[in-house]
């Protein structure tokens, strides 16, 4: 080998060596953010956490107290926006996956959906807004539950549209060859078939929502007592979070650690069983 | 003839079968609607939102017109509102966010599929796309309570002591040692985008056929050489889309950068001082609008950003879908 081929070659390997080692310290660099993060919610939430968490109400400033009627609140908008979200949302999917596959209108509503999927929530919450606490003229529990099936809805369609293209056709060809209506076949034998990827998608929407805030912001807004009525303004967690801590009392920060705690835990389980379904799923089917 | 006719009767399973036909037929039809419904209400909402912005921003269109855009105004007691500043904001934080979010999720995409070893791939890529189910509030408050005081007391001082004093970009590093401002906003936010520009590019990396890989190195080419002149210009649309697609997160995020942006209503060329984002002003303020003008102020903005993150959104859509035609065509 010549003296310049050599001396090129060693170039390149020595690029080549140092990118792939700076590509390996890119992945350390965002583990590190994650473990950083992770570590401070859990450490310093856990310390926070304390029994009255979950039967003393939000305290007035400086005071201490729980974050019961918070999570109540959030417990009750979630579950709602779950039980408007999921109905509407499988429906679309079905229509996307079964009827409108290949037409104009099926790529139009799943790119809006797609758009949907990734806007940004606050635009949501003032969409509610206008929609429902303008017309009514108070914040309502309601409010909240709706704009939180607003960012529900993408997810659960996003997810049925792409479980149910994943049953292999024969299964809808066998069924229809029997003489079963559709509708029948698509209830009883391509749900069955997708459930398992259609409760991923339900669980992770129900993993989003339960930190949203910013919608929840100006759509249930806040509420210091213990309320069900869902027609008054409701308190939730990550409203509590945010109002406790940007405030200066240090009784509220730990209030807002341990509620941010009790999210963080939430969400992490929620997408563990996500993935637990969708991997149990897989196996049964190999 | 018609007597036979008669006399035959028509056995009833078969009246029932025809009957079930029709029902079933109903039936049909029925579900079809509902699903067609459900479907176009998915369009209703989209375009229900962005009109409804409209109607709420009417107001503050009509009375500002376009200046709207260019001032620099909030002044919530003589009733005069600008976007500048909020724009001005969205755009910064977001731009800090992908400069730094960009090379290190290629980096993580690329450790990902080609350099770390097979058991190591899925528990880092599972690590990862945990980081983006973390909700924005908990970024946030790590971000105030344990990222603002770092960078307030080590960060802010060093850039200040030393790229402070250069020419021209100096300028950018100067600033009290607060902490909270756009500098932080944009490293917040970049931890946020990282897994889903960082997810995108690893998926659509190992679309890229094999043999096409296997031959460049046949030829004698090294990993990277791979990585930067196969595997990127195959999938260069599609990486595009996925930045695009961070760029929306990025421009739209509002629990995060409202904890750590300081919601000061000032255009200031340094990052280290506080600003604020169309998403963040909106949060903070939504609900203490005390006068028509200033809450459809705030509508209006969110109507900014709503057109602002379609356009961005819708492109990011095209540039992914042109790699999978790309795909299909083969």
């Amino acid at each position: 080998m010549s003296d310049v081929s050599e001396r090129l070659y060693r170039k390149r390997r020595i690029i080549n060596g140092w990118n792939l080692f700076a590509s390996g310290a890119c992945a350390a660099f965002g583990i590190f953010w994650l473990v950083w993060i992770l570590w401070t919610t859990l450490k310093t939430g856990l310390a926070a956490m304390k029994p009255a968490l979950f039967y003393q109400m939000t305290p007035p400033p400086g005071s201490d107290g729980g974050i019961a009627n918070a999570l109540f609140g959030s417990l009750i908008m979630s579950l709602g926006a779950i039980v408007i979200g999921t109905p509407i949302g499988v429906a679309a999917g079905t229509y996307l996956a079964e009827f409108a596959k290949k037409r104009a209108i099926g790529e139009a509503i799943r790119f809006v959906n797609d758009i949907l999927l990734s806007a940004p929530s606050i635009v949501l919450g003032l969409f509610v807004y206008t929609l429902v606490v303008r017309q009514t003229g108070h914040f309502s529990g309601y409010a909240g539950a709706l704009s939180l099936a607003l960012i529900v809805l993408p997810v659960v369609v996003r997810t049925t549209d792409e479980m149910l293209q994943l049953v292999p056709s024969q299964m809808r060809e066998a069924a229809l060859s029997l003489g079963v209506p559709q509708w029948k076949v698509t209830m009883q034998v391509l749900y069955r078939s997708a459930l398992p990827g259609i409760v991923t998608g339900i669980l992770l929407a129900l993993a989003r929502i339960s930190g949203e805030t910013a919608p929840l912001l100006f759509t249930a807004l806040n509420n210091q007592y213990w309320t069900a009525d869902l027609n008054s303004p409701m308190a939730s967690v990550p409203v509590v979070i945010f109002q406790y801590a940007m405030s200066p009392y240090e009784s509220w920060h730990s209030l807002a650690w341990a509620g941010a705690f009790v999210v963080t835990v939430f969400v992490l389980l929620l997408s563990v069983l996500s993935r637990a379904i969708l991997l149990r799923n897989k196996v049964s089917n190999d | 003839m018609a007597a036979d006719t008669a006399a035959i009767a028509i056995p009833s399973s078969v009246v029932d079968a025809n009957r079930r036909n029709a029902s079933d037929a109903r039936a049909d039809s029925l579900f079809r609607w509902i699903v067609a419904a459900a479907g176009m209400f998915v369009l209703l909402a989209l375009t229900g939102a962005a009109l409804s912005m409209l109607w709420g921003g009417r107001e503050a269109f009509s009375t500002f017109g376009f200046g709207f855009l260019f001032s620099t105004d909030w002044d919530a007691v003589n009733h005069k509102f600008g976007a500048l500043v909020p724009i001005y904001g969205t755009l910064v934080t977001a731009l800090i966010a992908m400069l730094i979010a960009v090379p290190v999720s290629f980096g993580i995409a690329l450790f990902l599929t080609e350099v770390a070893p097979n058991w190591m791939r899925q528990p880092v890529g599972a690590a990862i796309e945990l980081l983006a189910g973390i909700p924005s509030i908990i970024y946030g408050m790590w971000g105030l309570f344990v990222f603002v005081p770092i960078m307030g007391e080590y960060v802010n001082p060093w850039l200040n002591d030393h790229i402070g004093t250069w020419p021209v970009i100096g300028a950018l590093f100067r600033g009290p040692p607060l902490g909270i401002g756009m500098l932080t906003a944009g490293i917040v936010l970049a931890i946020m985008v990282i897994p889903f520009i960082s997810s995108v590019m690893r998926e659509v990396f190992l679309t890229v056929p094999t043999r096409l890989k296997e031959s460049a190195y046949a030829l004698g080419s090294t990993t990277w050489e791979v990585v930067w002149d196969i595997v990127l210009p195959y999938t260069r649309s599609a990486v595009i889309g996925g930045v695009f697609l961070g760029l929306g997160r990025a421009l739209g995020e509002t629990m995060a950068v409202t904890f750590v942006l300081g919601n000061a209503h000032r255009l200031s060329a340094s990052l280290l001082e506080p600003g604020n984002s169309i998403a963040a002003t909106i949060a903070n303020e939504f609900t203490e609008a005390d006068s028509d003008i200033y809450r459809s102020s705030l509508i209006a903005l969110g109507f900014l950003l709503f057109i602002v993150t379609f356009i961005v959104l819708s492109f990011a859509k095209l540039m992914l879908k042109r790699l999978s035609r790309q795909e299909g065509v083969k």
